[in-house]
């Protein structure tokens, strides 16, 4: 039992979540306000990574080192450009659609941002070295044989730092009010008053941009980037999302948290078992709770 | 009235359209007199700079020949088709290959698991393949027109474990692999048992499925259960995050790899953490041999920058299925096998020659990373 129970996979699993949360606080948040899942998500996520990773790399070769605020800003801005975009072209024209139609466009939206990616010939399909080191350096910091580096502090610290003032502002503003509105309402929202397509956007504008952050810090985490990282984490991110209640802040940094800490105690025992375990967990969490660990059951509107 | 004319143009349009259609296909015929070599090789995905080393490789042993006057009279044109490093499209384009190009002979491809899905569709059709890269021992078991240019991964791993008792002095050692892969899966086994055999004991045995990014959970039990060297016998996108985060979770011991590690961006990937790292390999562009020195200076002029293994494996490669259409004398598939069979090349890679396996009876060299750079260690004999 001591194998699979130590301190250190409990951080390994801390550092895991972490990237989850981030990816799932914009999955649930989109959801929660559009009733659109978003299989996009995790190509804005790739985006910021990349986004990144060119402002990086410029500032190297021009030999000055850019702000990490800057870069920060920078990663998120891509994540937001490309969220807006996305809603624009492909989302807001189906609007008043069946929602399958809108399910089957945001596939549609996440290959071919891949594809496209993939072809456009300063991006291409290949590994590409995220410049981690000339962005934050590594620091290992060790307590007996337990060691913490200064990525994992720096990844809890802005996905925590991230859902308090995500919960702020949809919680505490009049734009957090007006979206609440739309979520529950759209045609009552609109007789209100409220502009709901610029609320929309507003909802993309945050969702692409926590996505854009989640790409960079995983790029500094995992410093290997390519067209198609997004695909497995947003999976798992969506599952997380569910898990905790989707449409539900804390419950997606919870679900979160669940997710990478129970798929690295499972990886440790059996690397197949990490795989499998998030969607084991997701087929437990449908049969038994539905609406997830912190969703409200919401009567169905006849 | 003006109907008719608009008819009566399209249809001349359409004729002089089939005229010039039919001329083409005849242009195209006086063509054929081309020997067509067909080549596979993993352009994109997470093994691209070996696809692209393969490429130039074969393309600078094609430019020779061809400046030479070409084989049997003809000139060569190369096929080159990217596998994605993916075993599913790696079965497509060898079909294509074979159906629609109706090459003579394929060099490739690089990974094993894309030769194992490829090489039983050359094997049916009585193609040769000489693979470059692909090191698994089941990929030449394909069948008789299988052959390989690089050393097969159980002497890969017996060198290594032998490596790591002998040289480095260790004696508990643990190994992390991709499950879903061949290549790693056979050598971690090959490196675990000659290292249990030689006495040494293997701590720790983990797995990651492919296309992971986290290897942490597996690497704390490495370093839990005390190992003083990990054995990563992976590509170096993988390898170099395993190494980083090995490092990063407190690991102090050494790090040993296999072929898969030659790229560039090993150190791109893994900076300082590869540091110190030992992997077995084909080539090293320090050997003095002149066959070396020569292909080397040749492949800078071309492309501006050192060979690899792969490259140098992909140039043998290409030589010795080129070199075995001249002694067959033929394009008949039957007829360069047998050639392949009793060939004696003196490659960059060392001396070839082919066993009953069709694997080829050569030399490992063993290289350190130092400063970022690729240093000669050792040449170990088979």
């Amino acid at each position: 039992m001591e194998k699979i129970f130590n301190l250190q996979q409990l951080i390994n699993g801390i550092q895991l979540g972490s990237i989850y949360a981030l990816i799932a606080l914009g999955y649930t948040m989109v959801y929660g306000i559009v009733r659109l899942i978003n299989f996009a998500h995790g190509d804005f996520f790739m985006i910021g990574a990349y986004a990144s990773y060119f402002v990086i790399i410029f500032g190297t070769l021009r030999g000055y080192h850019i702000p990490v605020i800057l870069v920060f800003i920078i990663s998120i801005a891509a994540g937001s450009i490309a969220a807006v975009l996305a809603n624009k072209i492909a989302y807001k024209p189906l609007r008043y659609k069946p929602r399958i139609s809108a399910l089957i466009t945001a596939l549609g939206v996440s290959m071919f941002i891949e594809y496209l990616f993939s072809a456009l010939p300063f991006i291409g399909p290949s590994y590409r070295a995220f410049p981690n080191e000339q962005f934050i350096k590594s620091k290992i910091f060790e307590f007996g044989n337990t060691t913490i580096s200064n990525y994992i502090i720096i990844d809890v610290l802005v996905s925590v730092g991230l859902m308090i003032f995500l919960t702020y502002i949809v919680k505490y503003t009049r734009i957090g009010m007006a979206m609440r509105a739309v979520s529950q309402d759209k045609d009552a929202a609109k007789l209100m008053g409220i502009d709901i397509e610029k609320i929309i956007t507003i909802t993309f504008i945050v969702g692409g941009g926590l996505a854009g952050a989640a790409g960079l810090l995983t790029g500094v985490s995992y410093p290997r980037i390519f067209p198609y990282m997004g695909v497995l984490p947003g999976l798992k991110a969506f599952i997380a999302a569910v898990l905790g209640g989707i449409g539900n802040i804390p419950g997606a940094m919870l679900g979160s948290y669940i997710m990478g800490i129970s798929e690295t105690f499972a990886t440790s025992y059996n690397s197949l078992l990490g795989e499998g375990i998030a969607f084991a967990i997701l087929i437990l969490v449908l049969l038994f709770r539905p609406q997830g660990l912190l969703g409200e059951t919401v009567a169905e509107k006849v | 009235m003006f109907k008719r004319l608009y008819l009566t143009i399209l249809i001349m349009l359409l004729f002089i359209g089939l005229i010039s259609f039919t001329t083409g296909c005849q242009t195209k015929k006086e063509n054929v007199e081309v020997i067509k070599i067909g080549g596979v090789g993993p352009v994109s995905g997470e093994a691209s700079t070996f696809g692209i080393s393969t490429r130039n490789g074969e393309k600078l042993a094609v430019e020779e020949w061809n400046a030479k006057g070409g084989v049997l009279g003809k000139k060569i044109e190369l096929i080159f088709e990217d596998d994605k490093g993916e075993a599913a499209e790696a079965a497509t384009v060898w079909t294509e290959l074979i159906d629609q190009e109706k090459v003579v002979a394929i060099v490739g491809s690089v990974m094993s698991k894309c030769s194992l899905a490829g090489a039983p569709i050359a094997q049916a059709k009585g193609v040769p393949v000489v693979s470059s890269g692909s090191t698994n021992p089941r990929v030449t078991e394909c069948g008789d027109y299988i052959f390989r240019v690089c050393f097969i991964d159980s002497f890969q791993g017996k060198v290594g474990a032998n490596f790591a008792f002998n040289d480095l002095g260790v004696r508990k050692v643990g190994a992390i692999f991709d499950i879903g892969n061949d290549y790693t899966k056979g050598l971690a086994e090959f490196f675990r048992d000659q290292f249990i055999n030689l006495g040494g004991e293997v701590v720790g045995f983990e797995s990651h499925p492919t296309g992971a990014t986290d290897f942490k959970a597996q690497l704390t039990n490495l370093i839990k259960s005390g190992a003083e060297l990990i054995y990563i016998p992976d590509y170096y996108s993988d390898a170099a995050l395993i190494m980083k985060q090995a490092r990063e979770l407190g690991f102090k011991g050494y790090f040993l790899g296999s072929d898969g590690w030659d790229s560039p961006d090993l150190v791109k990937i893994g900076g300082d953490a590869v540091e110190g790292g030992f992997f077995t390999n084909h080539f090293s562009k320090d050997e003095q041999r002149p066959e070396v020195q020569e292909f080397v200076k040749k492949y800078k002029e071309k492309f501006g920058q050192d060979p690899d293994a792969l490259a140098s494996l992909a140039y043998d490669a290409m030589n010795i299925t080129l070199t075995a259409i001249q002694n067959a004398g033929s394009t008949d598939g039957a007829k360069i096998k047998e050639a392949l069979k009793n060939m004696e090349f003196n490659g960059v890679t060392g001396f070839i020659t082919f066993d009953e396996n069709r694997n080829p009876i050569k030399s490992v060299v063993i290289l350190e990373i130092k400063n970022g750079q690729q240093t000669y260690r050792a040449t170990v004999n088979p």
